[in-house]
């Protein structure tokens, strides 16, 4: 028990300060904060799985994010027969089209032999695979998005439950991976870090202007929940009773029978967005529990043991016969594939869908930001990073605020650095996670709670 | 007639704003290449150090403005970069002798030094917003054109128009000088050759008697330099915006990599490759090709091989190309 005092210690700590933040501030804001560091554990996890146990490193996390909302979107939102109707043929054929110039691509690798004339050949077929999409596409991109364009514009999805999404984010951040890690992983650790920091560029440029396939920079809004709406449970009989029942002392004291309905109205609508939020912490707490009794028992399996040798010593490890290049594809697929789960809840947590809202700042670089502080290699290290650094991060700006009314309380309000200051509040945030960055790099290098190899 | 239409075209459309925009490039491929060459870690801070020098530039210039100093035609900020230079120059030292010297010292991994570099980057970031706010902010004045497209079609009877910025000039001209000068100071300073062996060996380099503290010195001095100018003259032509400036850290890292990490001929000649690349590559070739084919043959479509949305998508595809087949970039890395 002993050995996991500061694992627990540092839970309750984090528990304690969200609890803090729904007595002072209000629950509805301590539920966000929870649900968001619930998904940014989740992304942790699967960065902590690339970085900790195989020492690679993956600045692409966000475009596997988004890949998991457009997941959430091509599955749950509701299909567009007449987009369908208008070019939705032309763009299966495309796909097959696609699909059609790797094979002949891969086929030609493998039947001709190293020569000029293969290189024609495979340039030949590229360039004229894409003269052939860009006609069949290009008008019938143009049809699919002139379908409603205000509201639809693009395909629509499955029209399935969003929690399928979850799943298929997995899969295609997987299927992303796969093809990010047979063209970088060879790369230098830096030059992995770069290249894969660019790739995430290259999706998340697509997705923000194929507008027939995610509607681009127009979002996509309203998609279905996969717990109850608000509205909904306003008008909802026992939810009210509840409410009523659970504030009965406070309900009691107010004589006026109007007064004490206001009363109840307001109670019963803030109550209804806790119990909404409280469902959705609910899902997200059993997928965070899910992955990490996967990945603690993945961890310290043989397979564990492997993925750390390679991670110490790939040289050693490939001479005791590990294939080190198909192990280090595997294991970024899997972090990829998990940090596309994550993608996945926080478009179901949002209920829209913001390609332009996906930027390198907020989904790759604070990520490693929570998993460094975390403590890489280990999971309970990860998933506090994740509450930590997410903590930090919204609450920094109240923090430094408060800080700043507090250090000039003594100038007048017109008083020119102190209304500057209070303007730019919110970026103290950055300043906070660079200087938290930074302290634990140079004094605690191996994070707040730091690797554990436990001896069988 | 219509060959020289066409020209002009090409020249105003493409050829002048990838040069001005390649400059900016190279200026910051130098930056980057010279830290990887040398203190050997990618600095992933790029982009906001640039914006902390220019954020300097741009409030004297404010400053100046006020009070009513000029210089005539050409803008006011020309004035203010030695300033900026020595305080970007401070800040720099400061944070290599806080954050990076230790790392250096204990010799730690590169894959480290990224992400203390990725600490730097937040702080600046933060520092630069809170001392600036993050608006799009101009800061340019002073003549605008050096040559108007109504003027050029007077002068010459052509159809189309060229028209040169005066700032498209100034970047071009001041990046000639500073260019030929860091290479001149490269190859035939001692100081520069002593920094070209620490960066090729670094043991042998501190067996000759290179005082290490004195080249990384010198090299955060040059890269003060360089971030401080290359971001003014992205200001001038553009404008300043934190957020601009951070993005433009990748086709810089693109243009470093494209060129051959370490080897800073290399990175001034990938900023022009990134540039030219994205520019030729989302630009729409009809009225190009209006003037060359004969009426018969004229295109219906707007001849663009992809749309300036992908203008990133370009430069990073064109990186992700040459680390598949040439992992050392065009012209051969690691040599400083």
């Amino acid at each position: 028990m002993r050995q996991y005092a500061n694992v627990i210690s540092a839970y309750a700590i984090m528990i304690i300060l969200i609890i803090l933040v729904g007595v002072f501030q209000s629950w509805n804001v301590a539920l966000t904060i929870l649900n968001f560091c619930l998904i940014s554990a989740v992304m942790t996890m699967g960065a902590n799985i690339q970085w900790g146990y195989a020492g690679l490193i993956n600045f692409g996390i966000m475009g596997y994010t988004a890949l998991g909302g457009l997941a959430a979107v091509l599955v749950s939102a509701a299909p567009v027969s007449e987009a369908w109707a208008a070019g939705g043929i032309q763009m299966i054929v495309c796909a097959g089209i696609i699909v059609g110039i790797v094979f002949s691509v891969r086929y030609v690798l493998k039947k001709i032999e190293k020569s000029k004339k293969r290189n024609y050949i495979i340039a030949g077929i590229i360039i004229i695979g894409l003269i052939v999409l860009r006609l069949i596409a290009g008008p019938a991109t143009e049809h699919i998005e002139a379908v409603n364009p205000a509201k639809t514009g693009f395909l629509g999805g499955l029209g399935m439950p969003i929690l399928f999404s979850w799943i298929v984010g997995a899969f295609f951040a997987g299927g992303l991976a796969y093809i990010v890690g047979k063209v970088a992983l060879g790369l230098r650790a830096d030059y992995l870090a770069i290249a894969t920091l660019l790739i995430s560029e290259i999706v998340i440029a697509v997705i923000k202007h194929e507008d027939w396939l995610s509607r681009g920079v127009k979002n996509v809004i309203g998609l279905k929940r996969p717990v109850p709406y608000e509205v909904d449970l306003q008008n909802t009989p026992w939810f009210v009773d509840l409410v009523e029942k659970f504030h009965s002392g406070k309900l009691k004291m107010i004589n006026s029978i109007t007064e004490r309905q206001d009363v109840l109205n307001q109670l019963v609508i803030d109550a209804s967005s806790v119990y909404v939020k409280l469902c959705l912490a609910g899902l997200f707490l059993i997928v965070v529990f899910i992955l990490l009794i996967i990945t603690q028992k993945a961890l310290y399996s043989p397979w564990g043991r492997m993925m750390r040798a390679i991670r110490d010593n790939d040289e050693a490890a490939n001479a005791m016969g590990k294939n080190v290049v198909k192990e280090h594809l595997l294991i970024f697929i899997l972090g990829s594939a998990v940090v596309g789960i994550a993608g996945a809840m926080m478009v179901t947590h949002d209920g829209l869908f913001t390609p332009g809202s996906y930027r390198p700042m907020r989904y790759t670089f604070l990520i490693w930001v929570m998993v460094i502080v975390g403590g890489s290699g280990n999971n309970f290290g990860a998933i506090l990073g994740g509450f930590v650094v997410w903590f930090l991060w919204i609450e920094s700006a109240p923090m430094a605020l408060f800080l700043i009314n507090f250090f000039t309380s003594h100038l007048p309000e017109t008083n020119a650095i102190k209304m500057h200051l209070i303007n730019t509040a919110p970026y103290f945030r950055f300043l906070t996670m660079g200087i938290a960055l930074l302290l634990i790099m140079r004094y605690r290098p191996r994070g707040i709670l730091p690797e554990k190899i436990i001896k069988q | 007639m219509d060959l020289l239409n066409a020209v002009i075209l090409l020249l105003n459309y493409i050829i002048v704003p990838a040069l001005s925009y390649g400059s900016q490039l190279a200026l910051g491929a130098i930056f980057v290449t010279l830290i990887y060459g040398i203190l050997r870690f990618a600095n992933f801070a790029t982009g906001d150090m640039m914006s902390f020098g220019t954020m300097f530039a741009v409030l004297l210039t404010f400053y100046l403005q006020s009070i009513g100093v000029s210089l005539g035609f050409l803008p006011t900020a020309l004035i203010t970069i030695p300033f900026a230079i020595i305080m970007m120059i401070l800040y720099m030292l400061t944070i290599d002798k806080f954050v990076f010297s230790y790392y250096r010292i204990k010799k730690s991994p590169p894959v480290q030094l990224a992400m203390v570099s990725i600490g730097v980057m937040f702080v600046t970031q933060a520092l630069v917003r809170i001392v600036i706010g993050p608006f799009d902010r101009r800061f340019l004045d002073g003549e605008k054109f050096i040559l108007k497209a109504i003027e050029f079609k007077e002068m010459t009877g052509l159809n189309e128009g060229l028209t040169i910025k005066s700032t498209q000039l100034i970047t071009i001209v001041i990046t000639i000088i500073v260019v030929s000068i860091l290479f001149w100071f490269l190859n035939k300073t001692k100081t520069g050759k002593s920094m070209r062996a620490y960066s090729d060996n670094e043991d042998l380099a501190l067996l000759s008697g290179i005082d290490p503290k004195r080249v990384v010195m010198i090299t955060w001095m040059i890269a003060g330099v360089l971030a401080t100018i290359g971001g003014v003259l992205y200001g001038l032509d553009k404008s300043f915006k934190p957020f601009v400036y951070f993005n433009n850290m990748l086709p810089i890292f693109a243009a470093a990599i494209v060129g051959g990490i370490g080897n800073p001929f290399g990175a001034f000649l990938g900023g022009y490759v990134i540039a030219f690349a994205e520019i030729f590559i989302t630009y729409a070739y009809k009225k190009f090709f209006m003037y060359l084919l004969p009426e018969s043959l004229e295109p219906d479509s707007l001849m663009q091989l992809l749309s300036t949305d992908y203008k990133f998508a370009v430069s990073f595809s064109i990186l992700v190309i040459v680390l598949l087949f040439r992992p050392t970039g065009i012209f051969k890395g690691r040599v400083l």
